[in-house]
């Protein structure tokens, strides 16, 4: 798949040189989304080349910048083509975009525009105001689903060896009585290993706002509590033996840790986390999460194959 | 501000210097969680906690009023700096040095969010 368009100016509808610039990254679907924020509307699109990453993280990146947005505005022989000297870009351009320097180095007034690019009409028609919810980024529900798949897919790459494991041994270890209650204690065991990733994988995403806490980890703590839940609903009947008992123990202080650590990664797709932030947590979450993940493979180790 | 995600309190690198402060407000524009304010032509940080240090506040203040160590805050990416992945993983931190560019983020394209 090509996410890329051709960096360049564009002409949206039959611009003149009085219709306004917009500038966007070439990621396909920063261009698509705002040409389609703009039916019938005659206006220059001038495209950076950002390597076909969006506009936040390119300016992040620095390749939705400054050196980058004066060399196209160069390279396209903008000041021919139109007579005024302003440009309008997303805000999320920011980290990236220099106003000031643009101006000193091209001429060009930089006008932040808002976030959205559904924002855009309203925006242009009011004269280039803002209001302050077009300068808020959200992080809505839908958009927090949008980015589970790929945030699972990292997850299932490790979860799927761990799975494997968690069966296999389970498997061996219950072999003595029968290999149909091998099955089931192997099966279980990638039920719950799979409900840990479900928890802090998909779960925590989806009920972000709602979950107590500010650090991901904690919010991570939470489902997985639920998940282990459901886990022991499973497995009530196997609380009378101590290998039962155990088994839970460790199915705890597995479950949490997994789900609280996917959770924590999470922070990467969120748009409000910041890097301090990020590694405070990290500082007291990842001991917390790999010594219980540890202690509770061991317990579990130990309900499989000694007791 | 309602229904406004808040990450960790006192955490951000932020800071202003309103002596330099010129007013002009573009550290208002650029900022996407409603960090500042403007009061008889003075920025202020109004939001201190909402920071998620994106940089594009310091980046766009043209008297260098604001300093912050900008990042992003991506959990994956601070494991992959500290256990030397690079190249091959979606993203890692470039360490860096100072003002400049914010640490580097390397993300893949399709994704919508960094990291």
């Amino acid at each position: 798949m090509n996410y890329r368009v051709e960096s360049g100016l564009y002409a949206l509808g039959r611009p003149d040189h009085r219709s306004p610039v917009l500038v966007t990254a070439n990621y396909k679907m920063s261009f698509d989304r705002l040409r389609e924020a703009l039916p019938g509307r005659n206006l220059w699109i001038l495209v950076l080349d950002t390597k076909g990453i969006n506009v936040w993280c390119a300016a992040g990146k620095g390749t939705f910048g400054t050196a980058e947005l004066v060399h196209r505005i160069e390279s396209n022989g903008l000041v021919r083509i139109v007579s005024h000297r302003e440009l309008i870009l997303p805000q999320l351009a920011g980290p990236g975009v220099a106003a000031h320097e643009v101006k000193k180095l091209s001429g060009f007034k930089v006008i932040y525009g808002p976030i959205r690019s559904t924002d855009l009409p309203r925006f242009l028609d009011s004269r280039l105001k803002t209001t302050p919810e077009m300068r808020l980024k959200t992080f809505p529900i839908l958009e927090r689903i949008a980015l589970i798949p790929i945030e699972l897919v990292g997850a299932f790459k490790g979860g799927l060896a761990v799975i494997s494991i968690f069966f296999v041994l389970s498997y061996l270890g219950n072999v003595g009585e029968g290999s149909a209650s091998a099955l089931n204690h192997g099966l279980f065991s990638a039920l719950s290993i799979l409900m840990a990733i479900v928890a802090g994988g998909i779960l925590a995403p989806v009920l972000l706002p709602w979950l107590p806490g500010r650090a991901f980890s904690i919010k991570g703590l939470t489902t997985g509590f639920i998940a282990f839940s459901f886990i022991m609903a499973f497995r009530l009947n196997g609380l009378t033996t101590g290998a039962g008992r155990l088994e839970m123990v460790a199915w705890f202080l597995l479950i949490l840790p997994i789900s609280a650590f996917l959770a924590m990664n999470f922070t990467g797709a969120s748009t409000y986390t910041s890097l301090s932030g990020v590694k405070k947590e990290m500082r007291w979450a990842v001991p917390f999460q790999i010594s219980a993940g540890m202690l509770g493979f061991l317990l579990w180790l130990g309900a499989q194959f000694i007791l | 501000m309602m229904g406004q995600f808040m990450y960790l309190k006192d955490v951000t690198t932020l800071s202003l210097n309103q002596e330099r402060c010129v007013g002009c407000g573009m550290c208002l524009q650029v900022c996407p969680h409603a960090v500042f304010s403007l009061t008889n032509g003075t920025a202020e940080i109004v939001n201190r906690d909402a920071c998620m240090e994106c940089g594009a506040c310091s980046r766009n203040c043209p008297v260098e009023a604001l300093i912050v160590q900008s990042g992003v805050g991506c959990a994956a990416a601070v494991i992959n700096s500290l256990i030397g992945r690079k190249k091959e993983s979606c993203c890692y931190i470039e360490p860096s040095g100072g003002k400049g560019n914010p640490p580097e983020c390397s993300a893949g394209p399709g994704r919508s969010s960094c990291c």
